[in-house]
């Protein structure tokens, strides 16, 4: 084993303790600020920044993607396209009119039975 | 002549996908979890702004110092998880034999709690079927915990008897913790997101 690789793990080791102190202290930051009242949207948008900060670091140090090969960079494009998408799919039946009072899809009064008829 | 299959390319590199097998078979295992818990988080989505209400976890009685913990946990595991990788790269096997033991026990810490809050919940009886909330509150944890179990029966076996291969074949031990590692780094990135999603987002 040669000085060199040894020092390069050793740096190494340094930067794992600085991740690891960022995800503490990203932890506790996370409690405190869901402690205070931001309203709805701008807390939920806080958490989540705060955890892909997190998450960012334990996947560019720990799980080492800041220095991959390039084919690991691929799988993860093709996968985060395939979540893109199935999250799209689930989030546009939110949309779905079937069934309701208004719009295109509503049912006509005549046709609704009359248990059902408000 | 030796009448054994050599499986090819797991302590040297592929020359066209410059990785060791086992590296780039577990980087597929991951997006294919990447996928799951993504239906998952998406379903939570879907449930959250489908409802006229929902609940914060800590006001229905999800403890939020207790996870705050966990997740604490789960970071050191983390740590000592690369570190014992490490300590194999500088060809210290003592070292690793720690770091592992320590990773493998926050593994059951984490578990010993998250058992606590369910049993918490149940004498109380909050169940899966109490609220859309508590349903898919159950579901993302209970898979996420059969995770830190399935990860808990690899590194036991790599701390014990699988550690045998130091001995024979010191890089392919060294990769085998390595891709170990990145399962057990995604369990605890997995429950970064799992923590402020169910624990701390406001309700509605």
């Amino acid at each position: 084993m040669s000085d060199t690789h040894h020092e390069d793990v050793q740096s190494h080791v340094k930067t794992y303790i600085k991740v690891f102190v960022a995800l503490a202290v990203g932890t506790l930051v996370t409690v405190l600020a869901s402690n205070i009242h931001l309203g709805i949207v701008l807390g939920i948008i806080v958490a989540l920044v705060i955890a892909t900060v997190k998450g960012s670091l334990v996947a560019g140090f720990f799980m080492h993607l800041s220095a991959e090969r390039k084919i690991i960079y691929w799988v993860l494009v093709l996968t985060a396209v395939f979540v893109v998408v199935m999250v799209g799919l689930i989030m546009f039946t939110r949309q779905d009119q079937q069934g309701r009072q208004q719009g295109i899809f509503a049912v006509p009064q005549g046709h609704v039975p009359a248990h059902l008829a408000e | 002549m030796s009448t054994a299959i050599e499986i090819p390319y797991n302590s040297t590199e592929r020359p066209d996908t410059g990785l060791y097998n086992a590296k780039l078979g577990v980087w597929l295992f991951l997006a294919s979890e990447v996928m799951l818990f993504g239906a998952l988080f998406s379903t939570y989505v879907l449930l959250r702004t489908g409802a006229d209400t929902w609940e914060n976890g800590a006001k229905i009685g999800l403890s939020i110092p207790l996870a705050t913990i966990n997740t604490l946990v789960l970071i050191i595991s983390s740590v000592t998880m690369v570190m014992s990788w490490a300590s194999l790269k500088i060809k210290n096997f003592s070292r690793y034999k720690l770091y592992m033991g320590v990773t493998i026990l926050c593994g059951a810490i984490f578990l010993v709690i998250k058992g606590f809050e369910y049993a918490h919940k149940f004498e109380n009886g909050i169940w899966p079927s109490t609220s859309t909330f508590m349903a898919i509150y159950f579901t993302m944890t209970g898979l996420h915990g059969l995770h830190v179990i399935g990860g808990l029966i690899v590194n036991s076996y790599l701390w014990g008897p699988g550690s045998k291969m130091w001995k024979t074949d010191p890089e392919r031990f060294t990769n085998r913790i390595e891709v170990a590692g990145l399962y057990w780094h995604f369990v605890d990135l997995v429950w970064i997101f799992l923590f402020p999603t169910l624990y701390l987002l406001p309700g509605k």
